[in-house]
């Protein structure tokens, strides 16, 4: 974990609610994809957790949703503004078991570090295939940036109003993969964890209190004992997953 | 005797500065940020006789100001902090901790406080009567004189390091159950726990916890506990460690103005890692600006 101050690069509104902020600031603690940040709000007590969606040259780009009043705030900073963020936070995910065509599957908000991790997989030479997954074509974001790196890029969305009508599930059918990475809502990881063939990491989400492993606010119940989303997670492997219900 | 130093029943700290249970874990895990020996002394997780899971999530809700928490004494039990957390803390702790203690019976206080007392990191014994989050237990033995006051006498017949009794600011009269406790034996007093609180979820309209309600901390409940410290600290001679919402440097010097003899640090450290090495830093700035010679020297000093 490390502790900077980053300055906004831009920010800019993606798709519906969704927005990318790119920071420039000290990035070498963010050692894998997966990781996130929890940056500090004037006016706020706690910090906003955000995951990462790419981290390079010292830029860092987190993709987020305006879903309450710290989010709203973030959306009206400008460039050249500052933030304090701890950065480096969470294991991320483990790519070294990832075989040779792994399948990465971004939900919603879910979709960001789908990006990083995408692109340290094709550094280690696989072929990776994302799915993502949307409620409706207004909230689509960064199918051109995955396509950009020249992996395969299925969309889908609930309602039908573009790409491939359904849900994540429906679009990995007909898919070949060695083994699946995933970040999103809660019921698209059971989903997944139910219709997937192999082994898979699952990327979960919690209310936090630190986002650093001191408070015990976010821990759950993992056929490995106990662990905490912020500091032993957010990526579980597929093994060890115990739903709650 | 450094200007920072304090003593807190014999045992020398050289700064008032602990950070509070539950905010720190077992310490170590802060040793990757910075040299945890210059806090003056750290309370450890809340330890129970058996392992604890604690409350299912939602653990935690944001306030103005502040935080609830209902993380609910989460711990591994008395054994495994002894086998496995406390070997951690003395690879990289030289100073003697904080033992914070709970429990749902009055033989789980005995049970765990004597465990505790035998272990060469702990200095001080805390023992936790006011936690909200739990049910049967916790702060319904901090509510009444006469529960705190029996707790008291028999963890005292059982351990021989001094015990402060930690106490909940959600009673009638904190005032009379610190008296209770210092007639009971008591070494010392910490205060205060959190306030009982609940955050509602308007999209929902359920509240936020699953437990429903938590514990309230934050710069929120400084004055309260200002306030608090004040009163009892006209009222009984034996040392008081404040807390509650206490953030910067100033601070730590108005919680000793108010009557405490050293000062836990809590929600802040979860906002700020830093949080206690920042104040221990930035002490002789505040010192030197409100012309204090020592801290030992203000403790009460509003009265």
């Amino acid at each position: 974990m490390k502790q900077s101050i980053f300055e906004i690069v831009s920010n800019k509104m993606l798709a519906d609610i969704t927005y990318e902020m790119v920071l420039k600031g000290d990035c070498s603690d963010i050692t894998k994809p997966g990781q996130f940040v929890n940056i500090k709000l004037d006016g706020f007590f706690l910090r906003r957790p955000i995951s990462v969606c790419n981290s390079k040259d010292n830029l860092l780009t987190i993709i987020y949703k305006v879903v309450g009043k710290g989010t709203e705030v973030m959306a009206e900073m400008k460039e050249g503004e500052k933030l304090d963020i701890l950065t480096g936070l969470g294991n991320g995910y483990d790519i070294d078991k990832s075989g040779d065509k792994p399948l990465l599957v971004g939900g919603g908000a879910g979709v960001p570090p789908m990006y990083m991790l995408a692109v340290e997989l094709l550094a280690q030479g696989k072929t990776p295939t994302v799915v993502l997954g949307f409620n409706k074509k207004s909230e689509v974001f960064y199918e051109e940036e995955f396509k950009a790196l020249g992996i395969n890029t299925v969309v889908t969305t609930a309602d039908g109003s573009y790409g491939i009508k359904g849900f994540v599930t429906d679009a990995i059918k007909d898919i070949e993969y060695t083994y699946f990475f995933t970040c999103g809502p809660e019921p698209m990881l059971k989903a997944l964890y139910d219709n997937t063939k192999t082994s898979g990491q699952l990327s979960f989400e919690a209310r936090m209190g630190c986002g650093f492993g001191a408070c015990m606010g976010c821990t759950c119940e993992t056929l490995y004992g106990n662990k905490r989303i912020c500091k032993d997670g957010p990526v579980l492997v597929k093994e060890e997953v115990k739903w709650a219900n | 005797m450094g200007k920072l130093s304090v003593n807190l029943s014999g045992l020398g700290l050289d700064n008032p500065i602990i950070p509070a249970s539950g905010t720190f874990g077992f310490g170590y895990e802060f040793s990757e940020y910075y040299d945890i020996n210059i806090l003056g002394s750290i309370s450890l997780k809340g330890t129970t006789r058996d392992p604890r899971y604690g409350n299912p999530l939602p653990r935690i809700a944001e306030c103005s100001s502040g935080m609830l928490n209902a993380v609910g004494l989460q711990n591994p039990g008395v054994e495994k902090v002894i086998s496995e957390e406390l070997p951690k803390l003395r690879k990289c702790f030289n100073k003697k901790a904080v033992a914070n203690v709970s429990g749902f019976s009055l033989e789980d206080y005995v049970y765990t406080c004597e465990k505790m007392d035998k272990q060469d990191e702990v200095g001080i014994l805390e023992v936790n009567i006011s936690c909200p989050n739990v049910k049967h237990g916790g702060m319904s033995f901090g509510t009444s004189p006469e529960s705190a006051a029996e707790i008291t006498r028999a963890v005292k017949s059982v351990t021989t390091k001094p015990v402060y009794m930690k106490l909940s600011p959600n009673v009638t009269d904190i005032v009379s159950i610190a008296k209770a406790c210092e007639e009971a034996g008591a070494d010392g007093i910490a205060m205060i726990n959190t306030l009982l609180g609940m955050r509602i979820n308007l999209k929902n309209k359920k509240p936020i916890l699953f437990n429903k309600s938590g514990g309230f901390s934050g710069s929120a409940i400084f004055p309260v506990a200002v306030s608090m410290v004040y009163r009892v600290y006209e009222a009984v001679n034996i040392p008081i460690i404040g807390m509650g919402g206490v953030t910067t440097a100033e601070d730590v010097i108005e919680m000793m103005l108010a009557g405490a003899t050293a000062v836990e640090v809590g929600a802040a450290n979860l906002i700020e890692p830093y949080a206690c090495k920042n104040i221990i830093e930035d002490l002789p700035r505040a010192m030197e600006k409100y012309n204090i010679e020592s801290l030992e020297s203000i403790i009460g000093g509003a009265h």
